[in-house]
Formats: structure tokens, sequence, C-alpha cells
């Protein structure tokens, strides 16, 4: 079993933070993982993303061209790398962000307001935990639990935040239980 | 209405990848008047160094050359001394200027070659991700001084205001800041000095400007200016160092 | 681990006791991490003022019998050509880890695979060899940085770990190794003051003089040809049956490995040659290739034009015909792309 996903938003979303806590969740379940991370060379502001590739064997390219998932945290994000998702792939999107209709129906689509969530929660930062939570609904590789898991480890000498991005990540998978992935 | 101020022509109107609340913006901008006013756009060249700066290629609307990292004083020699009729600035930061440009800048300076340096310093390596820069302060953590930084270790800061000033040769070489709008005033008036200077042939001028980094001194734009105000610049104190045309500029 | 990290904690583990580097993208998290960690095990961290400082600070560290490295990307390891020479010259053990970037010049801040003439023929003036060694994932990077060292001691040279900026800044799960214990006392030739010995001289040359200069020289040529004889390693995947084969390294052969997967899923026998040692190179392992059944190799490389085709070349004797693809400037390659390429040279049939 393999998973290939890709996270991109602007510099400053925490888009690495979640691909990596993707590649340590996998690696505590004794999976192979690679996390790779792509700036552009202004320190903020420019785009970020980062690619992981979760398998059950030997990992060859972690950059490889076609994905399963594609979290967008911003629209050019979409419209860079909508065409890498293979068909019957998933789509989730940060719906703050991404205002334009996505022209695929061979996917499977999620739109998360995961920005105006985390603000709810009252941790406006936290919204990348949000679509972290909506890829551990959406995926068949990783569960909440073990993301959870490795979660709290990662934050055991900040345990005061583990509340918080634990709320995230349970409201983001709470709006994927809501919604049946569109194109189907 | 009449339009009595505007941005100047000298930066294109682009919007900057410079980060949120940067002082390069502001520096870009003040060096851009004065050129402006100055009517030199057209013959000004600029150097660029290797750094946060270097994005300056893109904003500028003026003839620039790209140089390789601590470099841009020989190549700025190299420019003037084959178009002596041309403007020519280097604009570097710590890194370029203060660590591996530091022979490169001093032996300009020291031949008294006619173009003028600004000095961006705000202590830090900005572009390659926060690591220490010559101009760092003691007990100012950064990515290669974790722990802060120690004289045993890593020495003191460095006064290039001070080092430059001990050479014979520089006609007028200047500490500013642009922590206030008085101090931004102040800068561009010195800015202007050390263009005139260069124009009438009198020799080589440095202007060091004081800067910050929120990004990379993990701190708002705002909270960055007040620890300017409460370190760097105690560290470095504004002054003229050396004005050998005092009066007639 | 981040692929830079983990090579700086494998340096640490092998006894690396003194790193001098300047930033540069994308190697940064080298310097960054020896400047947290070195001094946990009583070594020491200096951010050189330049990347020509820094290589001659391990120079002067290296004359000492410390195990020292310094680490760098492209432009940076351009300026190091003196000092690197000097090391050479100078018989002193020490490990460059150079990480690859788009080029020439400034170039981009992307991972590429364009210093591979560099590395393997011309590190600095004075013709001189280096044992280069390019891992293809980060459990090689750690490995192959830990026998670095062993290497450079070894045969009082330096020795080069070449990567990229895929595999350095990327992250995966690795085992490390035992911290070794080093004595730089054991090193006889070391400076460490005279005393109740004759003086120990490092010299960044071998001699003034011409005869000794060509005597010292032989010598070298002599390490180098034992070096083709017993140090070179390498990859053969799948090449047993194979019509076709790659010729790759690093970060670029594991990304074909993904291609082959996928081409041999279409039914078409290919395989992959993978140079590890790109300094001696594999000259056997393509000079053994079938011709009679190998009908060309590729040599796929994230350099525009190929670098590694002389040497593909140079094994192959002109036994079989060979072609080359790859991208470059900072692009990194993709597997689909190799698998497209691949394809496409079959159906065409004719080749170069």
């Amino acid at each position: 079993m393999e998973n290939k996903i890709m996270i991109s938003g602007f510099g400053g979303q925490g888009v690495m933070l979640i691909g990596q806590l993707l590649g340590y969740t996998a690696k505590d379940v004794d999976k192979k993982s690679t996390f790779y991370p792509a700036y552009g060379p202004e320190q903020r502001g420019g785009t970020a993303n980062c690619t992981i590739v979760i398998s059950d064997n030997e990992i060859g390219s972690p950059v490889p061209t076609k994905i399963d998932t594609l979290m967008a945290l911003n629209q050019p994000s979409i419209d860079k790398y909508l065409d890498k998702i293979k068909s019957g792939g998933t789509l989730i999107i940060n719906s703050n962000h991404v205002k334009q209709k996505v022209d695929r129906n061979d996917i499977s689509i999620y739109e998360v307001p995961a920005d105006d969530l985390a603000r709810e929660l009252g941790f406006a930062k936290a919204a990348n935990m949000v679509m972290l939570g909506a890829y551990a609904e959406a995926n068949n590789i990783l569960t909440q639990e073990q993301i959870l898991s490795t979660l709290k480890v990662q934050l055991a000498r900040k345990a005061e935040f583990f509340d918080l991005n634990k709320a995230a990540i349970v409201k983001g998978s709470e709006t994927i239980k809501n919604q049946v992935g569109e194109g189907f | 209405m009449e339009k009595i101020y505007s941005r100047t022509s000298t930066v294109l109107p682009k919007s900057s990848g410079f980060c949120p609340g940067c002082l390069h913006g502001t520096a870009h901008s003040i060096l851009g008047k004065v050129i402006e006013e100055e009517g030199l756009r057209e013959e000004t060249i600029g150097i660029l160094p290797i750094g946060c700066s270097t994005l300056g290629a893109f904003y500028w609307d003026l003839d620039v050359v790209g140089s390789a990292h601590g470099r841009a004083p020989a190549v700025a020699t190299g420019v003037k001394r084959c178009n002596p009729n041309n403007t020519v600035f280097t604009y570097q930061g710590d890194g370029d200027l203060a660590s591996i440009g530091l022979s490169e800048i001093i032996h300009a300076a020291n031949r008294g070659e006619n173009f003028t340096s600004i000095f961006v310093n705000n202590n830090i390596y900005g572009m390659t991700g926060g690591q220490a820069a010559p101009t760092t302060l003691i007990g100012q953590k950064s990515t290669t001084t974790p722990f802060g930084r120690s004289v045993e270790k890593d020495g003191y800061p460095m006064d290039m205001c001070n080092i430059i000033s001990q050479l014979k040769a520089p006609v007028y070489v200047a500490r500013f800041s642009l922590d206030t709008p008085k101090n931004i005033i102040a800068a561009k008036k010195g800015i202007q000095k050390a263009i005139r200077l260069q124009n009438s042939g009198k020799g080589f001028t440095f202007i060091e400007i004081m800067s910050n980094c929120p990004t990379n001194w993990g701190m708002s734009a705002v909270q960055s200016i007040k620890w300017m105000q409460e370190n760097s610049l105690k560290e470095y104190p504004l002054g003229i160092f050396v004005d050998k045309y005092k009066e007639e500029f | 681990m981040k692929g830079n990290e983990a090579i700086a904690e494998a340096a640490l583990r092998a006894g690396c006791r003194f790193f001098a580097g300047y930033p540069i993208t994308p190697q940064n998290e080298i310097p960054e991490y020896m400047s947290k960690k070195i001094h946990e095990v009583g070594g020491t961290f200096v951010q050189g003022e330049s990347e020509i400082a820094s290589v001659n600070m391990i120079y002067g560290a290296a004359a000492t019998g410390t195990r020292a490295m310094t680490s760098s990307s492209s432009p940076g390891i351009s300026l190091k050509a003196e000092g690197i020479s000097y090391l050479a010259a100078a018989k002193l053990p020490s490990v460059i880890v150079s990480v690859m970037r788009g080029g020439p010049g400034l170039g981009s801040i992307q991972p590429a695979q364009q210093d591979y003439l560099q590395a393997t023929k011309a590190m600095g003036n004075g013709g001189f060899k280096l044992i280069v060694l390019a891992p293809a994932t980060i459990q090689e990077s750690v490995d192959l940085t830990y026998k670095a060292f062993e290497l450079a001691d070894r045969d009082r040279n330096p020795v080069v770990v070449l990567t990229d900026g895929v595999t350095g800044s990327m992250m995966e799960p690795v085992v490390l190794p035992s911290m070794i214990q080093v004595d730089k006392a054991d090193k006889k030739w070391a400076v460490s003051g005279a005393m109740g010995r004759d003086k120990n001289f490092i010299a960044g040359t071998a001699g003034i003089h011409p005869e000794q200069q060509e005597e010292d020289n032989i010598k070298s040529k002599e390490l180098y040809e034992r070096w083709q004889r017993e140090d070179v390693r390498v990859e053969e995947f799948m090449t047993g049956d194979a019509d076709i084969v790659i010729a790759a390294y690093g970060i670029t052969a594991r990304i074909a490995k993904s291609a082959i997967k996928q081409l041999r899923e279409q039914g078409i026998k290919i395989g992959l040659i993978r140079p590890i040692t790109v300094s001696p190179f594999p000259y056997e392992n393509f000079k053994n290739l079938d011709p009679n059944k190998v009908k060309k190799v590729i040599v796929v490389e994230m350099s525009i034009p190929s670098q590694m085709i002389d040497d593909v070349r140079l094994g192959l004797e002109g036994n079989i015909p060979t072609e080359t693809f790859g991208r470059s400037g900072g692009v990194v390659i993709s597997d689909d792309e190799i698998v497209d390429y691949v394809k496409r040279s079959l159906d065409k049939g004719g080749d170069k």
C-alpha cells in the first residue's frame, strides 16, 4: 500500500509542519516514508509545498509526478498542482483561500474552511492542523489515532499545545465526515 | 489636486518579496529617491550582492550588475574605473560585506575607489535563514549560535564604520538607521551627500544603515523596531565617522 | 532525519571533531546542526567568514590529526578549489560534503547534479583525484559519510560526499551507527609540538623541486590505481535480463528505480547500474554488459549536458550505444519523464 501526498500553500501557513507529522506518523507505525520540502527564495510569502510518500515497500522517487492526495491551502496551489492528482485521487481544499470552482470530476473533492474553523477554536494559526485532520479522515493509510499519538510525542516538551492542536485536527476530521467527496 | 509627493520612479511599482516589515523596502525607497532627485536614474549602475538585496534586481529600474557573494566592491571597481561618468553604488548586507567580502570592501575603500558603498546591517543572515553574521550581537541567538553569540567562541560584533574610517582614503563614512521617520530622513540626506561626493570625484563613500530582520530575529515587525532601538543601535551608535567635506556638501 | 542533518550526525559518530563552513542553500542544516551538537562530543564548530576560510580552517584542523569536515554547495565548492588542492597535496585526511544545486554561477537554489565533473575530475588544480561517494538515500548518506572518514584516514587524502538538494532536504527514517573514538595521537605525521621527536612539516605541496613533485605524483597515481581495483562500489538493479540499462547515480538513480518498476510492469526489460563511488568509477560493470543482450545504455542525470556520459562511454569501450536524458538547472527529474523517454527511445529503435 502506498500513498503520495502533496501539501501546498504559501510560506508561513505551516505546510511543512503537517507534512513532517505525516512522515513521523508513518515511521511510528513502521511504514516507510519520505518527506520532501520545496520553497521559493523569499523568507516569507513565497510558495511552499512538500511531498510525502508513505509506503509499505521501499520508496523510489520522493517527488512522484502523480500523487494520490493534494492538500491545497491557497489558490495558486490548485492552479499549479491540480493535474498531478491521479484519477480517483483526493483533493482537500482550504475553502477560505480557494474560491474558484475546481474543474475535475474524476477525483474526490473536500472543502474545508480551515481558517474559520481554526479561528472558532481561538487559534487562527491552527488552520494547517484542521487540514491535517481532514486528511486523517479522508485517507486510507493512516488513522487519526495514529496521527494524534505521534503528535503527542512530538509535542512532548510543549504539552500545553497538544489539546489545541488535537481539537483542530478533530474539527478537520468532522468536517470531512459530513461531506461525501464530490465528483463521484 | 497637485501631486507633491510620490513613490520614487527608480524603484518599480511591484509587490516585493521582502518580508512584511522589512526595512530593505525603506532603504531601497530612499536610495531610489536620491537617485531620482539628483537626476541620475539613467546614469546609475547598481551592484547587487548575494542576499535578500539580490531581490532588488527585480525592483530597481536601473542598470544593475549582480555580483558573486562578497565581491561587489571589486565588481564596482571594475565598473567605475571603466565608466567613471556613471554613478555607481554597491548595496550589501552583513554576510556579503563583513564576512566573505571583508577583504574586498577594505581594499576598495583603501584604494579610494570612487563609488558609494551602502551597507545594510541587520545583525543576521536573512536569505539563508538566520545564521550568525559578524555583526551579530553578543548573546544574540541565531541558527549557528543557537546558545547566543559568545565572546570566547565568536568574538565581538564588527563595527564596519569604525574599521573603514581607520583607512586614510575614504571621504565620507557614516552610520544611519531606519527605525524612525527622523532617522530615515537623516539617512536619505547622508546618501545624498555620498552620491554628490561621488559625482564630484571626491572618492570612496560608505553609508552603513541599521536595519531589521523580523523573520529571522523571530519577532513581529513592530517588536523588531523596538529591539533595534534597545539593542543594535546601542551596539552601533549612529553618527558621522569621517567627513572630509563638511562645508561644501 | 533530514538528509543534511543525518550527514552531520554520521560525521560526529565517525569521530569528526572539527567543522567549519559558511551558509549557502541547500546545505545550511549541516553547519547549523554542527553548531548545536559538536560541542557535546568535545568538538569545535566555526562559521568561517567564507568558504575559502572554512576549507583552510579544516586544513589546519586536519594537520593536527583531528577528523575534520567542511560542507558547501556548487559555487561554494568552487571557492574551495585551492584549499582542496592543498589538502590533497599535504595529504590531509578530511571530508568535503558537496550538496549540489543548479549551475553554473550562482545557479538556482534547487537541486541538481551539475557538479559531477567538478567533483570527480577537477576539485582543484594539479590533477589530483579523490574518492567521491554518491549516496542515493538518507541511509546511504549516513553510511557513506561514516565510511568517508575511515577512507580519508586510510589514504591520507580528502574524500568527497557528493549529494544533492533533494537528498539533503528530504526526511526519512534512518538507523545511525555507533560512536567511534579516534585518537589523533595515533597520527604520527600530525603536528602537535615536536616534543621528543623530529619535527613534522605539513606542506601544501610535495616539494619545491620538480623531481620531488613528480615522485609524489607517481605515488598518487599508484594510489588511484589501487582504488580502481579495490574501492569501487556499485549497485546493479534488475540488470540480469535487461535489454536496456539506465546509468544513474544519487537521487536520480532512486527516482529511476520508480520508473524501472513501472516499465517492468509494462513488460520492458530494463535495469539500472548505479555507481555508488563515482570516483573510482565502476568501468568494469559497463564493460561486462553483453552487447548481444543490452541494446543501449541511457545515462539519466539531473544535468544538461550530461556529465557522467564520458565515464559511461569509457566503460562501454564503444560496444554498446548510449543516449542521455535529463533535467537541469534545479529542475528535479520525475519518474514519469523517465518512463516516457524510455518508451519513446524504444519506439525510435535507432540510437546515438
